[in-house]
């Protein structure tokens, strides 16, 4: 187990340093230099060529990549072209309103899809399957940033009950305990409904195909056979079965989940690691884009480790198996 | 194909993208012409769905702020958006057969680099990769499409690399290698065709993920460039008028969501009638 969890950790680091690299590769053979363009058009070429070694860029890009891994180790990970605010304070500031985000919608989404999943697999076949089918496919085909507006649309501008933009009200610094709470929930409404919902429809159609598959199995008849309940049948020998590849399901899908994330961001103002991504991105900012990207590929990595321990956990199984 | 049609989502998937790409493709005779004309602006803006503007003219869904007729766009639009969505899908087949063909056919170290890539590339943000590669380059229709063409081949060439490993040790394959056959034979006429079943699920799921891809980027506006319609920026035109016209927004994303519903419904019927072990006598 430790010899696994170690290759698997290798094996996360190297992921981790490879997204850097592309990243610092892509970045850095696009068109355009930052160069000409901070110094501006009339800049000689002995400015540019000063400019250059005073920002390192005349370095090979090995070099540079490698300058760039040593000092983001040691914490100094640049300053925002675009805002001149540390890059880390910037993130720092950002990255719990995303986990807030993206971990609230996890849990609950997995929690209702896998209810869902469960009801459709008890009554396949049955009216409630299908109409519950029809339900989860279509929020599993909604794009996140329409079914965001629609939200907007309808609760914001027609019914005038929750707030579209950010993650507080101006006044939130002068609300007292409770008030200051119910702001916050308010304003977390819209964007985790979105990305709830859309997750529900993929979670739901995993656990249903998971369950089936489940009771199709010899131990399920035999549970049968004895006389349990089909609530005993369900709940205490397939679902627990059936929920060793929702759990994988459910580290696998963090990327996307975290893809999702950046678009619901950007829609509602959210002040989490994707809006400051896209806008470090639509502004060239390389320092933010570079410390964004590596942020957002460590959650990543971290959840898919994560809920490869879990499946470990729940399943003797795959623990043997890696023993 | 018969038993694809009689499943009923199938059924419903099939229909509702036949009508869809019939749609696109006699585009000029179902609207009233050029999807970015503008007539005048101030007279023919916002009008609501299934009015006429003050000419006379009808608009089943409306006007967007340009005067322009949001069914005209939303019709144009299904054939960037359908088109963009069926040939990102085809690159990314086309890589993850190749890649995923060679690593399970030729073991040893090729193998081993091509899978490691392969579990690499799944591990990065996908979103992440779309927005930088958009957002560095100048956007436009064919960088959209080879982006989601390069960022969707892994799940394929797993697939694939899966099928072909296994039918490598089957006997009818050990049979051909008795005979002679040339190894790229082997590979090409023996075991190939047996593993695509997986293949043309992923292939109806991908388009679906592909069309919603792009109206992501095209929201941010790296995407299909205006005035050229696609779903996704017309999406994106609508969300600065939504309070004023909220149709300008839905029309695009319920034709979107029905097209997606359409693929994965498509794929699912397909999945179940392509496995040999859910046919029932």
């Amino acid at each position: 187990m430790l010899a696994r969890l170690g290759h698997r950790l290798l094996a996360a680091v190297a992921v981790v340093l490879g997204v850097v690299a592309l990243t610092f590769v892509l970045l850095h053979s696009a068109p355009g230099d930052p160069v000409a363009l901070m110094l501006g058009p009339r800049a000689t070429p002995e400015q540019l060529a000063a400019q250059r070694q005073v920002l390192g860029l005349d370095r090979p890009l090995p070099a540079q990549f490698a300058s760039w891994i040593a000092r983001f180790a040691k914490g100094d990970w640049g300053t925002s072209i675009a805002k001149g605010r540390p890059v880390r304070v910037l993130l720092g500031a950002a990255w719990p309103a995303t986990a807030r985000l993206v971990g609230l919608s996890l849990v609950l989404s997995y929690l209702i899809g896998l209810f869902v999943g469960a009801v459709q697999a008890a009554r396949s076949r049955s009216r409630t399957d299908t109409a519950l089918s029809v339900a989860t496919v279509t929020l599993f085909a909604l794009p996140g940033y329409w079914l965001a507006l629609m939200l907007v649309l309808v609760f914001t501008y027609w019914a005038r009950v929750l707030p579209a933009f950010g993650a507080a009200g101006l006044d939130s610094d002068y609300l007292s305990g409770g008030a200051h709470l119910l702001d916050q929930v308010r304003h977390l409404a819209l964007p985790l409904a979105t990305l709830t919902l859309i997750g529900i429809g993929g979670a739901a159609r995993f656990v249903r195909g998971a369950m089936l598959e489940t009771l199709s199995q010899p131990f399920i008849t035999t549970a049968r056979a004895k006389g349990l309940t089909a609530r005993q049948v369900i709940g205490r020998h397939a679902l627990r079965n059936a929920l060793t590849p929702v759990v994988t399901l459910l580290g696998l899908s963090l990327p996307a989940l975290f893809s999702g994330a950046v678009f619901i961001e950007a829609v509602f103002a959210w002040p989490g690691v994707g809006r400051v991504l896209v806008e470090a991105v639509q502004a060239r900012d390389y320092p933010v884009v570079m410390a964004a990207t590596a942020v957002s590929a460590v959650l990543v990595v971290a959840g898919n480790l994560l809920a490869d321990i879990l499946a470990a956990w729940l399943d003797p199984r795959v623990r043997s198996a890696a023993a | 194909m018969t038993r694809l049609l009689r499943d009923r989502r199938g059924a419903f998937g099939a229909f509702v993208l036949l009508v869809v790409m019939l749609c696109a493709l006699f585009a000029p005779l179902l609207t009233n012409g050029n999807p970015a004309a503008q007539r005048d602006i101030v007279a023919t803006r916002f009008v609501p769905p299934l009015s006429s503007d003050v000419r006379g003219e009808f608009h089943a869904l409306g006007t967007d702020r340009f005067g322009r007729d949001v069914w005209t766009r939303l019709v144009y639009g299904a054939r960037v958006s359908l088109g963009v969505g069926a040939v990102a899908v085809l690159v990314s087949l086309i890589l993850g057969v190749l890649i995923g063909a060679v690593a399970g056919f030729w073991r040893g170290p090729l193998a081993v680099t091509l899978l490691g890539i392969t579990d690499f590339a799944l591990a990065v943000p996908r979103v992440v990769l779309l927005l930088l590669l958009a957002a560095l380059w100048q956007p436009s229709t064919v960088l959209v499409v080879a982006v989601l063409g390069l960022t969707g081949w892994m799940s394929v060439a797993r697939l694939v690399h899966g099928e072909v490993r296994a039918l490598a040790a089957r006997p009818f394959v050990e049979g051909a290698r008795a005979i002679g056959a040339h190894r790229l034979r082997l590979l090409g006429s023996h075991i190939l065709p047996n593993a695509l079943t997986p293949v043309i699920v992923a292939a109806a799921l991908g388009v679906g993920n592909a069309i919603t891809l792009e109206a992501g980027l095209s929201y941010f506006g790296l995407g299909v460039q205006p005035p050229t319609p696609s779903w996704g920026n017309m999406i994106a035109s609508g969300r600065d008028v939504l309070v004023n016209a909220p149709w300008v927004a839905a029309a695009p994303g319920v034709a979107l969501v029905l097209v997606v519903v359409a693929c994965t419904l498509l794929g699912d019927a397909l999945r179940d009638v392509l496995d040999p072990s859910k046919q029932l006598p």
